[in-house]
C-alpha cells in the first residue's frame, strides 16, 4: 500500500497513553477534513484497540504499544500493534460482551466498538508474540 | 476528568466533566464509591452533559456501579448523555438496566416517585 501520508508512533503500554493516542490520531486525520463525527469514530475505535493492548496484551506489566495512521484513496488506515501474550481464540475475544476480564470491569465491546465505527477491522494474533489490530475507514467527503 | 458530587436524600449525584476511558475510570470508581459509602446512598445519578468522549470502559464502569447500587436494593440512571454516549449504551444494551434521561430533573423524578 502507497500511502499520501503516514505516521508510526510507539508509547509505553501506560493507561495515561491512551489519550495521547485519541490526541494523535485526531490530529493526523484533521488534515483530510472529516466529519465530526468521523474523528469521534475513529478516535473511539482507536481507543478500545490502545485498551485492549494495554489490559490485555501486557496485563498491567511493562512493553510498547506501536500506532500507525495511514492515509490514502480518501480511507485512513489505523493499526495498532503490541507484543504482549496474544489472543488464544479471536473469534471469541471478538464476541459482543466476551471478555476475559470481567474482575476488571471490562464490558467486552471493545472489538463490537471497532467493527461497528470502522468499515473493516482484521485481528492477527500469535500466543506469547503479540497483536495487530488493523482497521480502516473511508472519509465521507461532505 | 473531573467529578462534582451532591446528594439528594439517599441519590448520590455524579457530573462528570471530560473523557471516560480506561484510564480514568479507575479514579471515578473509587471517588464514587468513596461518595456513594459516606452518605449511605441508594441509588446513582451519572450526569453526562460534561462528557466529551466514552469508550467501552465507561460501560464497564456503569456496569460495575450498577451492581453497587443493587446491592443496596437502588438503581443507577443516566442523565443527558450526548448522543455519541446514548449509541455506545444502545450497543452494549445497557439501556435494559440502566435508563437514560434527557435531564437531571427527570432522572430524579425516575427515582424518587420509585418507577
Amino acid at each position: 500500500m502507497k500511502y499520501e501520508n503516514e505516521c508510526v508512533t510507539y508509547f509505553a503500554a501506560k493507561s495515561q497513553n491512551e489519550s495521547l493516542t485519541r490526541v494523535l490520531v485526531t490530529s493526523f486525520l484533521a488534515t483530510y477534513d472529516p466529519t465530526v463525527s468521523e474523528i469521534t469514530d475513529v478516535k473511539t475505535a482507536v481507543s478500545e484497540a490502545v485498551t485492549n493492548a494495554i489490559i490485555h496484551g501486557y496485563e498491567g506489566q511493562d512493553g510498547m504499544v506501536e500506532l500507525f495512521c495511514g492515509y490514502a484513496e480518501e480511507t485512513i488506515y489505523i493499526e495498532v500493534a503490541d507484543k504482549g501474550k496474544g489472543i488464544g481464540d479471536i473469534t471469541r475475544a471478538m464476541e459482543p460482551l466476551y471478555t476475559s476480564k470481567p474482575e476488571l470491569e471490562r464490558s467486552g465491546m471493545g472489538f463490537t466498538i471497532m467493527e461497528a465505527f470502522m468499515e473493516g477491522i482484521m485481528v492477527v494474533s500469535t500466543p506469547n508474540l503479540g497483536t495487530r489490530v488493523s482497521m480502516y475507514k473511508k472519509l465521507s467527503r461532505e | 476528568m473531573e467529578l462534582k458530587f451532591s446528594k439528594r436524600n439517599q441519590i448520590l449525584i455524579v457530573r462528570i466533566q471530560g473523557e471516560i476511558d480506561h484510564h480514568t475510570c479507575e479514579h471515578m470508581r473509587v471517588a464514587v464509591e468513596h461518595n456513594f459509602e459516606k452518605i449511605r446512598g441508594k441509588h446513582m445519578i451519572f450526569e453526562m452533559s460534561g462528557v466529551d468522549f466514552m469508550d467501552s470502559s465507561g460501560i464497564g464502569a456503569m456496569i460495575g456501579r450498577y451492581k453497587v447500587a443493587k446491592c443496596m436494593g437502588g438503581k443507577v440512571v443516566i442523565a443527558n448523555p450526548n448522543e455519541r454516549v446514548e449509541q455506545i449504551f444502545r450497543m452494549s444494551a445497557m439501556d435494559r438496566i440502566i435508563s437514560c434521561y434527557p435531564n437531571l430533573e427527570q432522572a430524579i423524578q425516575h427515582l424518587e416517585g420509585g418507577k
